[in-house]
C-alpha cells in the first residue's frame, strides 16, 4: 500500500488531500466531519474583519448533462467574528492533532494589523498560515486579496511583515489574474514565504440571462465578476503550477489548487510539482466523501505503477515541460483510423476538412465499407481527428520513423541539424478529400 | 431440424453483453452520485452503488470492484443475474426524471470483470483464530458466509453434495445470463482464501449432522431447496416430462446439442424458473414453447421483465388453464396435455412437458434451536435471489464471528 503521508514545508498530514479555503471550511463542524471522512488537512475559510455577504453568490457553467463544469462565486471571506473562527481552529487542532489545520488570513495592508492577526492565529495551535492574496472579487475593491497579489512589491512587503512575527510556516496563495505568475511567486519568496499555493479563482462572468439581460449570478438584477473554478480551470492551474515549480528561483513547496475532483487530477498536479492538493468545488458539488476515492484511486494507481511514496512521483512531469523552441521538429506523426472500430459519424472529416488540414477523404456510404480514410500525404499529425473521435482508440496517432536526428527550432534556426523531409501536399490536397465519383 | 452450433452459441450468448470501456465511462459519468442513494438501499447487500460508479468514472476499477465485493462476495454473478429492474435500477432517481436508470448491473459487471479477468486478489484471510466452522451447501449463501469467516480468520470447511460448488449459480441460472465457467471462477476466488471444499458429500447421508456439531464450533446451513414439486396428475412419470431444474442443469453442464428438447414444449408454471425453462427450450430450437398456467396473466409470480423477455423470444402463454393429465401416444411418449379452462377441458398437443411449479424443501433435519447452528439462503427464505442468499450468508458470518469471538 502506497505511503501517502505528507510533509509540506514542515506541516505534516496523513495524506496530501487538503480542503481549500472556502465554504466547506467555514466551521468546526464541517472541518471535523471532513477529517472524519479522511481529508488530510484543511485551510480554514479566510479570516479577517467580518464582512457582509450578498445572498445570491454562486453561478454554474453546465456542459450538456454535466453540472458545474465551471463554477463561480462572489462570496467574500468569513462573515463570522475572528475570535469565533480562532476558537474553532484551536478546537479542531486539539481534537485532530495529526491533521493539517491552516488558517487563511486577510486583513488590511497595515503592518500592525498583520502582526496582530498572525499572533492571534498562532495561539490557536494552527500548523500554518495561508495568506489570501488571491481573492479576485469584492475584497480586491477594498485593497485586499488579489489587489495585493497582483503587485509583486505589495506581495513581498506583506509577506515580510507576516514573517517578522510568524513562527509557523507561511503559505502565500497566488492569484492567476496576472500576466506572469512567476513574478508574484518570486516576490513571495523574496519576502520569506515558506510555501506557495495556487491557483486562486479566475475573474469571470458565468453567463447572462437572455430573458432579462442579467449577468449571473444575479443580485437584484445586477452581478459582479466572480472567481471562476471547478473542472474547467484545471488546465490553467496545471500550467501555472508547472510554471512556478519549474522556476529555478522558486525552491519552496507548492500546494496545487484548481479543478481537482479526482485522484487522476491530483496525480497530474503532483507530477507537475505539487506537494499537497487543495480541493473546494468538487466538495461543494459532491461532499467530503469524495476523499475516499481520491485516496483509494491514488494509492491503487501508485501500487500498480510501483510508486511507494509521493516523493517518487512529485515533479516527474516537470522536466518534460519545455519551451516550444526546444521541441523536436523531426517527430512526425500520422493519423490512423481503425476501420473496425469506426462508427461512421464522420466527425473527424468535418473537423479536419473545415478546421484543420483537409487530410481526410470521404468515401460513399452506400459502399458499405469505410466512409473515411486518411490522406497520408496531407496529414500533418495535428491530433484533431483523434481528439474529436467519439470512439476510444479508433483514431490513433502513429509515429512515422525517419533517419533524421531530433532537431529543435532553436537548433535549426541556428543552422544546426537537418529537417526531415515533409510532404509537399500539406495544404494543397483539398481536391483529394472530395468524395470519389 | 436441430440448430447449428453457431446458432446455439448465438442463442445462449450473454443477453446483456459487457460494456465497452467507452460506454462504461459514459454511463458512469451519468450517475448523479446521490447521497443515501435509493439504489444502495434497494440492494439487499447494500452495495455503495454511487461510490463504485464514481470509481469507474475516475478509472479506479480495482477500487470499484472492492466497493462491490466487500459487502457482496457474489457481486459478479449478481451483476449478471440480479433482478435489477425491481432492485437498484428500479430505485434509480433518474426514473423519476423520466429517463432510463443508470445501467448499474452492467457497470457492476464492468468493474468485477476487470478483477476477475486479471485474477486480482482484493481480500485476504484474517489472522488465524483456531475456530472451525462447517458450512453445508456451497451455494451463494454458504460461500458468502465462508468468505467472510475466512476474512475473520476462522477455518472453514464446506460440504457440497454436487460435484461442483456454486449451487444454482453453477447449475441453475439461465445460460444467457450466467455461464457456469464464470460462476466457478467467482467461486474459485472465494476458495482461494483458504476454504476447504468437500464436494460429493451429502450431509445427513454421508456425514451425520451431529458429526459436524461435534467437530466444528459452528455450523452454517445453506442447502437451498429440494427438487421440483410433483404435479400430482396422471402422466407425469412419462418419458418426455422433466422438471425445470433438471432440464436447466443438463443444459448448463453439457454441450448445447446434447440437451433434448421437444418440438412442441409446454412449461407448467409461471414463476421465474418457468420463464428460464421456456426461453431456453425455445433457444434450444423448439418450434413452439408455451407456458401453461392455471391462473391469469396478472397472477404470474415471475417478474414483469421476464414475462416480456419470454414474449420477445416468441414463447406462448396459456392462462387460466389448469393441467389435468399428460397424455401419451401409442408408443408411450408425451402427445399432449389436457387442461381445464373456463370453457371446458381442452388438449394442448406437445411432445415435451417441463414442470416448473416450485421446489420442495430438503429433507435435512437441522436442530434450528441449537445456538451453534445458523441458516441462510433459499432453505431459510423459501427461495429468493442470489443477492438475498448472499446477504443472508454475509449476515450469518457476522453473527457466527460474534459468537466465536465473544461467546
Amino acid at each position: 500500500m502506497a505511503d501517502l503521508r505528507t510533509n509540506f514545508a514542515g506541516i505534516e498530514s496523513p495524506n496530501p488531500f487538503w480542503l481549500a479555503s472556502g465554504p466547506p471550511t467555514n466551521t468546526y463542524g464541517q472541518v471535523a466531519k471532513a477529517f472524519d471522512e479522511g481529508w488530510g488537512g484543511a485551510v480554514w475559510k479566510t479570516i479577517g474583519e467580518p464582512i457582509i455577504n450578498v445572498f445570491s453568490r454562486y453561478g454554474s457553467v453546465d456542459l450538456g448533462q454535466t453540472r458545474m463544469m465551471g463554477f463561480n462565486n462572489i462570496e467574500l471571506i468569513s462573515d463570522r467574528p475572528i475570535v469565533e473562527n480562532l476558537k474553532e481552529i484551536a478546537e479542531v487542532k486539539r481534537n485532530y492533532p495529526k491533521h493539517a489545520v491552516i488558517a487563511s488570513l486577510m486583513v488590511e495592508s497595515k503592518r500592525e494589523a498583520w502582526h496582530g492577526m498572525v499572533k492571534q492565529t498562532e495561539d490557536t495551535g494552527a500548523d500554518g498560515i495561508e495568506l489570501n492574496f488571491g481573492c479576485p472579487h469584492g475584497m480586491s475593491e477594498r485593497g485586499m486579496g488579489s489587489a495585493v497579489g497582483q503587485v509583486p512589491d505589495y506581495t513581498c512587503q506583506i509577506v515580510e511583515w507576516v514573517k517578522e512575527v510568524a513562527t509557523i510556516p507561511v503559505i502565500v496563495k497566488l492569484t492567476p489574474n496576472v500576466t506572469d505568475i512567476t513574478y508574484i511567486a518570486r516576490a513571495a519568496v523574496k519576502g520569506g514565504a515558506d510555501a506557495l499555493s495556487l491557483i486562486n479563482t479566475i475573474n469571470s462572468i458565468v453567463g447572462v440571462d437572455l430573458a432579462t439581460f442579467e449577468p449571473q449570478p444575479s443580485v437584484a438584477g445586477k452581478s459582479s465578476h466572480g472567481g471562476y473554478c471547478g473542472p474547467a480551470v484545471k488546465p490553467i492551474a496545471l500550467h501555472l503550477v508547472s510554471a512556478v515549480a519549474g522556476d529555478p528561483s522558486v525552491e519552496i513547496p507548492i500546494s496545487g489548487i484548481g479543478g481537482i475532483g479526482s485522484w487522476r487530477d491530483a496525480a497530474e498536479f503532483i507530477a507537475l510539482g505539487a506537494g499537497t492538493l487543495q480541493v473546494c468545488t468538487a466538495v461543494m458539488h459532491y461532499g467530503f466523501r469524495i476523499v475516499e476515492d481520491l485516496i483509494d484511486g491514488l494509492s491503487n494507481w501508485m501500487d500498480e505503477r510501483g510508486h511507494r511514496t509521493l516523493a517518487d512521483i512529485r515533479g516527474r512531469a516537470l522536466p518534460r515541460v519545455a519551451k516550444w523552441e526546444d521541441l523536436d521538429l523531426n517527430y512526425h506523426l500520422l493519423a490512423h483510423i481503425d476501420q473496425d472500430k469506426c462508427i461512421k459519424c464522420e466527425l473527424c472529416w468535418t473537423a479536419c476538412e473545415d478546421g484543420a488540414h483537409q487530410a481526410i477523404r470521404r468515401l460513399p456510404r452506400d459502399n458499405g465499407g469505410p466512409v473515411v480514410e486518411i490522406i497520408e500525404e496531407a496529414c500533418v499529425g495535428c491530433n484533431l481527428c483523434a481528439v474529436v473521435c467519439p470512439v476510444q482508440d479508433c483514431i490513433t496517432m502513429r509515429q512515422v520513423p525517419n533517419d533524421y536526428s531530433p532537431v529543435s527550432w532553436k537548433e535549426y534556426a541556428a543552422g544546426k541539424g537537418k529537417l526531415a523531409p515533409r510532404s509537399e501536399h500539406f495544404h494543397t490536397a483539398t481536391w483529394a478529400s472530395r468524395p470519389k465519383s | 431440424m436441430p440448430l447449428s452450433e453457431e446458432q446455439l452459441a448465438k442463442n445462449f450468448a450473454d443477453i446483456a453483453p459487457a460494456l465497452t470501456n467507452d460506454a462504461a465511462l459514459l454511463e458512469a459519468t451519468k450517475c448523479l452520485y446521490c447521497h443515501d442513494a435509493p439504489c444502495t438501499i434497494a440492494c439487499p447487500t447494500h452495495i455503495d452503488v454511487p461510490a463504485f460508479i464514481k470509481k469507474i468514472a475516475t478509472g479506479n476499477l480495482r477500487g470499484s470492484a472492492r466497493v462491490i465485493l466487500d459487502p457482496n462476495p457474489f457481486g459478479h454473478s449478481c451483476a449478471r443475474a440480479c433482478p435489477v429492474e425491481v432492485l437498484c435500477e428500479g430505485a434509480c432517481v433518474l426514473n423519476d426524471r423520466d429517463e432510463q436508470p443508470i445501467k448499474i448491473a452492467l457497470l457492476q459487471r464492468h468493474a468485477t470483470d476487470y478483477v476477475l479477468e486479471r485474477k486480482l486478489k482484493l481480500f485476504e484471510a484474517g489472522k488465524r483464530t483456531g475456530k472451525r466452522v462447517a458450512i453445508v451447501g456451497a451455494g451463494p449463501a454458504g460461500l458468502a458466509c465462508a468468505r467472510d469467516l475466512r476474512r475473520c480468520g476462522h477455518e472453514v470447511t464446506v460440504f457440497e453434495a454436487k460435484p461442483q460448488p456454486g449451487g444454482l449459480n453453477t447449475y441453475g441460472i439461465a445460460e444467457y445470463k450466467l455461464k457456469s465457467d464464470v460462476a466457478l471462477a467467482e467461486v474459485q476466488d472465494i476458495l482461494d482464501l483458504g476454504v476447504e471444499l468437500k464436494t460429493g458429500v451429502t450431509v445427513g447421508k454421508d456425514v451425520p449432522f451431529d458429526r459436524l456439531l461435534a467437530d466444528f464450533h459452528a455450523v452454517f446451513v445453506g442447502v437451498g431447496l429440494g427438487s421440483t414439486k410433483a404435479l400430482g396428475i396422471p402422466g407425469e412419470d412419462l418419458p418426455g416430462v422433466v422438471d425445470a431444474l433438471t432440464f436447466i442443469e443438463h443444459l448448463k453442464t453439457h454441450p448445447y446439442r446434447e440437451t433434448t428438447v421437444g418440438r412442441h414444449v409446454v412449461v407448467i408454471g409461471a414463476g421465474n424458473t418457468a420463464i428460464d425453462a421456456v426461453t431456453q427450450a425455445k433457444r434450444l430450437g423448439a418450434a413452439a414453447a408455451t407456458i401453461v398456467y392455471r391462473r391469469g396473466e396478472a397472477d404470474m409470480p415471475c417478474y414483469h421483465y421476464e414475462y416480456e423477455l419470454a414474449k420477445r423470444d416468441g414463447c406462448g402463454f396459456r392462462f387460466n388453464a389448469a393441467p389435468q393429465r399428460i397424455i401419451a401416444n401409442g408408443s408411450g411418449a408425451v402427445a399432449g396435455i389436457e387442461v381445464r379452462t373456463s370453457s371446458g377441458n381442452e388438449t394442448i398437443p406437445c411432445d415435451m412437458v417441463i414442470v416448473a411449479i416450485g421446489q420442495g424443501e430438503r429433507g435435512l433435519v437441522v436442530p434450528r434451536n441449537d445456538p451453534r447452528v445458523f441458516t441462510g439462503g433459499d432453505c431459510a427464505n423459501g427461495g429468493a435471489e442470489i443477492v438475498n442468499a448472499t446477504a443472508e450468508g454475509v449476515a450469518a458470518a457476522k453473527r457466527i464471528h460474534e459468537r466465536l469471538t465473544n461467546g
